[in-house]
């Protein structure tokens, strides 16, 4: 193993963690709510009365947070995405996290930070499970073809 | 400010502090979650900072809700009750794994670098939410085939 550090970002990345923890802990504290996206997404898509309205006040949140940033933020904070796979990758991929978000009961969000912080065991198991599968494609993807 | 109008808004105001963590931390990059998930390669350690720095806030916030018998609004706490470590939870977390491997992006990341104007993160999210569709589909009619047996 070598370590890239052209692109490591310690700095932004811990600082974007704490937002993403602070985040977590205000959605738990003053809302009661768990803050995973692949769950507030997928209840959008069972409607039920009265379980909607925080669902979509989170994602309008969510997707106003590029514009604002960029309007608040010193140019070059945020750098551009590299996004190397191409879009029949990119739409199996979207099936696969979708399908097995739900599956799963969660994602990065979900088990990853809020089930890690609660020391929840599924939450463990479902972190390690997914992080070994991204390890293993990405070895398959970059190292044996 | 009526009840629903506080939880209404700071319900938006978490969803843009989280947008605005994933785009700072790096995660919307999915060469960086790559970078990282490429541990035979040219190891980006980034991430594990993003965790651990999630964790490290979560941890103190979930100790405190679990000793709490409401919000601080005065609504219910919806922590998670179920323990079971079964098969939906390992089969799902691995195909999951792969998808996010496979192209970089996990929801949240997928749903904000849409919104940040990058067609691939649309097709992307329009993907997972057929994912989604599908598994609602498939649920259902394991449920009913349960429920007849």
């Amino acid at each position: 193993m070598t370590i890239d550090w052209n692109h490591f970002t310690p700095w932004a990345s811990l600082a974007g963690g704490l937002l993403l923890g602070l985040a977590s802990a205000l959605f738990i504290l003053v809302n009661g709510r768990i803050l995973g996206i692949s769950g507030i997404l997928g209840g959008l898509l069972r409607p039920q009365r009265a379980d909607t309205g925080w669902r979509v006040a989170f994602m309008l949140g969510m997707l106003a947070a590029p514009a604002t940033l960029a309007w608040i933020a010193p140019a070059g904070l945020i750098s551009a995405p590299r996004i190397d796979a191409g879009y029949v990758a990119v739409v199996i991929a979207g099936l696969l996290v979708g399908y097995g978000t739900r599956l799963g009961s969660g994602c990065t969000s979900g088990h990853g930070v809020c089930g890690l912080s609660r020391l929840s065991p599924r939450s463990l198991v479902a972190t390690g499970s997914f992080m070994v599968a991204g390890f293993a494609i990405v070895y398959v993807m970059r190292h044996l073809f | 400010m009526t009840r629903t109008t506080a939880h209404r808004l700071s319900e938006f105001l978490v969803g843009l502090l989280f947008g605005w963590g994933l785009l700072i931390s790096g995660m919307t990059d999915p060469g960086k979650v790559i970078g990282f998930l490429d541990l035979a390669g040219a190891w980006d350690p980034s991430l594990a900072l993003v965790m651990g720095g999630a964790i490290a806030v979560g941890f103190f916030a979930f100790g405190m809700a679990k000793k709490r018998t409401s919000n601080f609004l005065g609504g219910a706490l919806h922590l998670p009750t179920s323990r079971d470590l079964d098969k939906r939870l390992l089969l799902g977390s691995l195909l999951f794994g792969s998808g996010w491997g496979l192209a970089g992006f996990c929801p949240g990341p997928g749903i904000v670098s849409m919104a940040a104007g990058q067609p691939k993160a649309a097709v992307f999210v329009l993907a997972m939410i057929a994912g989604m569709l599908v598994f609602e589909w498939v649920d259902r009619i394991g449920r009913r085939a349960l429920s007849a047996a």
